[in-house]
């Protein structure tokens, strides 16, 4: 299904206002810019976007195929084509990376405005597209798209704040925060700021909520099974994580070791810099786990599972339409296998019929001993031998339980991403597989 | 402005506020201290720790959602039966027929928001390093109310009974039925075996006593509208009221020490 006269007819009156919007954005900035700043040369730059994104605007309002503005169907196809679980996976974090590393430049106010308006003009070109549409303007999916832009924007306040402060402590100067220590009265400086956020936020809410209707779908069946069938859109991260792990571990195990975790994190942190400031550099370490656990596996996991997790949990392009009749090849194969029958060309080890517990339980253990061998290097001697090399000085701070919980919490977080390569590159399905116990993993 | 002076200067007035107009210092301050709802306060706060860069309102803008919830959601409750005969048509109702049909809008998207806010508000105490002695306690009770808070949507999620609601829910319980020796299709589940009679059966492990039930029914329906409306929020006000309570003893809103 692509894009028809219909289906464009209807977001026309959106895809106006869209741009529109955009346009009074940088008509703001361009004002702005020229009265405040002093900043001509900006403000015609910012000016002449607004024109363009009226002409953009208009054209869309005409609701014709050949006048909205959207991708080429050749861009949307290679889009599809290219997109995958892994390309999606490594793309964001290539993406994080580069921000994170050259975070002086994209913090610039300019440089920060530009991604924000090549970010909606995407996103406005990408709305003229059926199935994308369908997906993002779903009424539950909205505010994940609205969590995108606002983590987007509160990161940047963020991160432009801690630059200027790790420029200030690196020339011995203290962060910005504790220049100014005057004291206001709560009345009326604090109460009326309260005031003013309830009355904004009471406005949003009242228009989100007259211009969007919440979902009702048919009522309840438990016969009749949705494909696909989705928890609520804050746990679709758990749910994506299930193609990698058993229930057991990505829905019970993982979440509550999340939990533990974050409880755990004021005391595992010893590092006394950075308390009450915005600082990167004075925290890199804390800084880079935190980000990496929120971002990449926990925000970017619940996008791959909202937007493009479809019928069967098959992945699906942004622009592509979600037939439940994708067929994806599954030849994916336990450690095991992998071991006993191709390495070795042996059959995998056997219990005789009718034989006593222990010899079952014997059986096991040698088939799974592969497995379990590669578990108890990762999980018991690895925490030691980080603590001799790589963390030395964190087990020296630390002493022996915070750096021992420390080091299992942070393997376990990887186990994740590590799991998602050797399933990419090895198509290893279960590293330890005892289904007689129901624990494969 | 006579009428004002009256009013400011009657009996009943004086009664319910304790103190005169708060315009000027003396009694900017007097009122922190008599108001109930505004002794929550400090009567000075750091100039800095409430400059919007540094704190997004983020906490404030959450606890304000769950007002709104509350508000929304006793408002709802008047029109709601959480039965399977009248749950889905009372929300049809209430769309269709009900005036100010715009309740459930209100109570579903605010509902979103404050998970969104809570993040972000998770977000910024993180960035700040705000977490950091004195405040590593109260940030325990901020993660727990993280939990609450899905906990929340999650179970308000099953309350409007269509499609939508119960699949949603079964596929998130779902998981409950492999927890480790408490779920019956869980690693070890077999461990916990009396005289050879299991004692994790579907109708007795961990997703059981999730929903009442082996699947998801009117059972679920009734214990998640009571955890919804009753049991949580009551855990979430007594935590929210540690929580605030916590941001004063140990050293008022976050900044450099």
């Amino acid at each position: 299904m692509h894009s028809n006269g219909f289906f464009l007819k209807d977001v026309a009156g959106f895809l106006g206002g869209y741009y529109t919007f955009i346009a009074i954005m940088n008509g703001v900035a361009a004002l702005i810019l020229w009265r405040r700043k002093n900043q001509p040369g900006w403000a015609i730059t910012w000016a002449v976007v607004a024109g363009v994104m009226m002409v953009l605007a208009s054209l869309a309002l005409s609701g014709s195929a050949s006048l909205v503005p959207s991708l080429p169907l050749s861009v949307r196809m290679l889009v599809n084509k290219l997109s995958g679980p892994v390309l999606y996976t490594l793309g964001t974090t290539a993406l994080f990376t580069v921000l994170f590393v050259f975070r002086k430049f994209f913090v610039k106010p300019m440089v920060a405005w530009t991604v924000l308006n090549v970010a909606l003009v995407i996103m406005g070109l990408s709305m003229a597209d059926e199935n994308f549409a369908s997906i993002v303007m779903k009424a539950d999916n909205v505010p994940i798209v609205g969590l995108i832009f606002m983590l987007a924007f509160f990161t940047w306040v963020a991160t432009s704040q801690a630059v200027v402060n790790d420029e200030r402590i690196a020339k011995g100067l203290p962060p910005m925060e504790k220049i100014n220590d005057e004291k206001v009265l709560v009345w009326p400086d604090l109460v009326y700021t309260e005031l003013i956020c309830m009355v904004a936020v009471s406005a949003f809410l009242l228009v989100w909520a007259i211009f969007l209707q919440a979902p009702l779908e048919e009522p309840a069946s438990s016969v009749k099974t949705p494909n696909p069938s989705k928890a609520p859109w804050y746990f679709l991260g758990l749910q994506e994580m299930l193609v990698y792990f058993d229930p057991w571990y990505a829905g019970v195990v993982l979440p509550s070791m999340v939990v533990f975790g974050l409880m755990a994190m004021p005391y595992l942190d010893f590092n006394k810099k950075g308390n009450g400031y915005y600082s990167i550099e004075e925290r890199k370490f804390s800084y880079l786990v935190y980000q990496f656990g929120f971002f990449e596996l926990w925000i970017t996991l619940i996008i791959l599972g909202t937007f493009l997790r479809g019928p069967n949990w098959n992945f699906f392009g942004p622009f592509e339409y979600w037939t439940p009749y994708k067929v994806e090849v599954l030849n994916n194969v336990d450690l095991p296998q992998m071991f006993w029958v191709n390495l070795l060309d042996r059959p995998l080890p056997r219990a005789p019929q009718g034989a006593g517990l222990l010899t079952q339980v014997g059986t096991i253990l040698l088939r799974e001993a592969p497995g379990l061998a590669l578990l108890g290097a990762y999980l018991v001697l690895l925490p030691p031998l980080l603590a001799v090399t790589v963390f030395r000085k964190f087990f020296a701070r630390m002493g022996f339980v915070r750096y021992m919980i420390m080091a299992n919490l942070m393997l376990l977080m990887l186990t994740l991403p590590l799991k998602m390569i050797l399933r990419w590159t090895l198509n290893l399905r279960y590293i330890v597989s005892i289904p007689e116990f129901s624990l494969n993993f | 402005m006579a009428i004002g002076e009256t009013i400011r200067n009657s009996q009943i007035w004086k009664s319910i506020f304790r103190h005169p107009m708060p315009l000027d210092r003396r009694n900017r301050i007097v009122v922190m201290l008599t108001n109930f709802f505004l002794h929550l306060h400090p009567v000075s706060i750091k100039k800095q720790g409430i400059a919007l860069s540094f704190t997004w309102c983020m906490g404030g803008v959450t606890f304000f959602l769950f007002l709104v919830e509350t508000v929304t959601g006793v408002l709802l409750m008047f029109y709601y039966r959480p039965t399977l005969e009248w749950a889905y048509n009372d929300i049809l109702a209430l769309r269709d027929v009900t005036s100010l049909g715009i309740l459930r809008e209100l109570h579903r998207w605010g509902a979103h928001a404050m998970v969104i806010t809570t993040w972000l508000h998770m977000y910024r105490v993180f960035l700040t390093g705000s977490y950091k002695p004195p405040r590593e306690f109260n940030w325990v009770i901020g993660v727990i109310l993280l939990l609450l808070t899905l906990l929340l949507s999650f179970t308000g999620y099953l309350l409007p009974w269509d499609q939508l609601a119960i699949w949603a829910i079964t596929v998130g319980s779902n998981m409950a039925r492999a927890t480790p020796i408490l779920g019956y299709e869980g690693p070890g589940q077999q461990l916990l075996t009396i005289g050879g009679i299991d004692m994790i059966t579907d109708g007795s492990d961990a997703r059981f006593g999730l929903l009442g039930a082996r699947f998801v029914g009117e059972e679920t329906l009734n214990r998640f509208y009571v955890l919804h409306c009753i049991a949580i929020p009551l855990a979430t006000s007594l935590l929210l009221a540690i929580h605030f309570w916590r941001v004063r003893k140990d050293g008022g809103i976050s900044g450099p020490l």
